[in-house]
């Protein structure tokens, strides 16, 4: 195992832990008001310091670690979902109208720039966590249905699936029993490399308001809380930014490891 | 050419009408009547059917998609429901911050990722590579947004050398101008240098391990010399396309960078009418904005074939 999947699985696995932990503990109710103990920096009591409203910093990133988390978990579960069925029914059926019909559609839906339509559904559908993730979720449909098609497509030419074609085996069958297991390596580390970019997604609409709504606590909207507050309370930034960064690194590095460790060929080349 | 480019064309047309009729889509299902938001609860029954049909909503929903689309081709985007004022001079005034913002920011991102892509391919495997690599990672981890945010912090409150918001408005001078953009587009482009830079050093190292790279070596071209004159060019073909690529993430981007710095964009344009429910100006912008990208992809796609004629006959 790489130093990258060691150091990304380490830092991705902390923001996870915390995430589950604070459905059972936070040091303090991340939504009490406290409006003595307001604006504190990080401190033995409150370990990242607290809001303006007196709010524990701490609970609050832990909390917002389960929006995060939540959201772009479940937009990449749309995308594969969606996208890699209808991935493997292009590859299955290359060349045919329905191949044709889903890479234009994917065409069309990479046309699109994903913030620009996340805030169109957002604005006609309302702000809200659910929102967020089908306006991320749509934009991982075609990147898992383009990268199942390519892998799958290589696939269809090898002997192995040959040889279930001549027992008998149908397309789906094949596509479900032989394809999808060849593939779900590739899955996997696209899989944590959209999970980061959800991550991101989902901070820059709760950033400007369009993500899970109050008193649901998201790293995005706390940055958006200390944007007036950033030239005397620069902690407020601070924090919720290096927990964005660290998540998203710590997925990166994971993806970049996974892949290499995954991949037989690189793995022998460096035994 | 004639005939990859025509090809190219439809495809663009096809894509254009597809994208309008998922946004008229979307719109027409967003709850609420326009005419009885803008005219409030105590409107009289005559006074707001009067307003629908001067906004054209009482006819039928195909009537209203070919307006738009006719209207939108002759430049006329309709008129805004809270303003009363047409949306395309809305449109123009904030193109004016928003697409210089994007351009500032491509440069940026460009004059970053070259010479460290460059660098980083040419010291492979060393410290320099290493440091490289390190600050790309860590740029594509980082919301621009937060970004923007510490830039201020920076630049801005503690070092006065820049406002932390507001744009002068390029009656000012153009130096005011890209003064007050400056920040905007370095946060902007910050992530997207990091990607350029990755790209550029990945075709790089594709190419130097290319026959004619040995071949120009073989002739007496120090590592340097051949890198410069044959490698660079060659590895520009996918970098090109990934600066296309960028361009629309930039325009899409700035949405979010100009609510940090309160520039009048058409991202702000955007939420005020989203927050308003002017949904007619939401709906141009963000035609608006599809048919940029769909557009540069379009350009991009010609110029990748004008360069290599290989790509011409493979669609």
């Amino acid at each position: 195992m790489s130093r990258n999947l060691i150091l990304g699985a380490g830092l991705s696995s902390l923001v996870v832990l915390a995430a589950l932990l604070s459905f059972v503990w936070t040091p303090y109710d991340y939504a009490a008001l406290n409006i003595p103990a307001k604006l504190q920096t990080p401190n033995a009591q409150h370990w990242f310091g607290t809001d303006h409203f007196g709010r524990d910093m701490f609970s609050m990133i832990m909390v917002g670690a389960r929006t995060s988390i939540a959201v772009a978990l479940l937009a990449v579960g749309i995308g594969m979902s969606l996208g890699v069925p209808l991935g493997l029914a292009a590859a299955a059926r290359k060349g045919s109208w329905l191949d044709e019909l889903i890479m234009r559609g994917n065409d069309l839906v990479f046309a699109f720039p994903s913030l620009v339509i996340a805030i169109l559904i957002t604005a006609v559908f309302g702000a809200g966590a659910v929102n967020a993730i089908i306006a991320i979720g749509i934009f991982n449909i075609p990147v898992f249905a383009r990268i199942t098609r390519g892998a799958a497509l290589s696939l269809w030419e090898r002997e192995f699936i040959m040889a279930a074609r001549v027992a008998g085996k149908g397309a789906a069958r094949i596509s479900a029993e032989h394809i999808l297991p060849n593939v779900a390596n590739l899955l996997i580390v696209q899989g944590t490399i959209q999970f980061s970019l959800g991550i991101l997604a989902e901070a820059g609409l709760s950033y400007v308001g369009l993500g899970a709504q109050p008193p649901t606590p998201s790293w995005g909207r706390m940055l958006a809380d200390a944007q007036t507050m950033v030239s005397f309370a620069p902690h407020l930034a601070l924090i919720p930014g290096f927990a964005i960064i660290l998540t998203v690194l710590g997925l990166n590095l994971m993806g970049d490891g996974l892949r290499d460790w995954l991949d037989p060929r690189i793995r022998v080349a460096r035994s | 050419m004639l005939r990859y480019s025509l090809k190219r064309a439809l495809s663009l047309l096809i894509s254009l009408a597809v994208a309008s009729l998922v946004i008229f889509a979307v719109i027409e299902i967003a709850p609420g009547d326009p005419a009885s938001f803008m005219l409030g609860v105590n409107a009289q029954p005559d006074t707001l059917a009067a307003l629908r049909t001067e906004l054209g909503l009482d006819q039928s929903k195909a009537e209203r998609y070919v307006s738009w689309i006719t209207g939108m081709l002759r430049g006329d985007f309709g008129t805004s429901y809270t303003y009363r004022t047409p949306v395309s001079q809305m449109i123009a005034d904030r193109m004016w911050v928003s697409l210089p913002l994007a351009l500032y920011a491509l440069a940026l991102s460009t004059a970053i990722a070259f010479p460290a892509g460059i660098y980083a391919a040419s010291r492979r495997g060393k410290v320099g590579d290493l440091t490289v690599m390190s600050a790309t990672q860590l740029g594509v981890a980082i919301p621009n947004f937060w970004f923007a945010m510490m830039l201020v912090l920076v630049f801005a409150i503690n070092l006065r050398w820049f406002n932390a918001g507001g744009f002068s408005g390029w009656d000012k001078g153009l130096v005011a101008g890209l003064h007050s953009l400056t920040l905007p587009a370095i946060a902007l482009a910050l992530p997207q240098a990091a990607i350029l830079a990755r790209v550029m050093r990945s075709a790089l190292l594709d190419i130097l391990g290319e026959d004619f790279m040995r071949t120009a070596r073989a002739k007496g071209l120090s590592r340097r010399q051949a890198l410069w004159r044959h490698g660079l060019r060659n590895a520009l073909i996918p970098v090109l396309t990934i600066i296309g690529l960028q361009f629309s993430f930039l325009l899409a981007g700035s949405i979010i960078i100009e609510q940090v710095f309160y520039l009048p964009g058409l991202g702000r344009l955007v939420f005020q009418s989203i927050s308003s429910r002017d949904l007619i100006v939401v709906e141009s912008v963000v035609m608006l904005l599809v048919f940029a990208v769909i557009t540069v992809n379009f350009l991009v796609d010609l110029a990748y074939a004008a360069v290599d004629p290989r790509l011409r006959s493979r669609t």
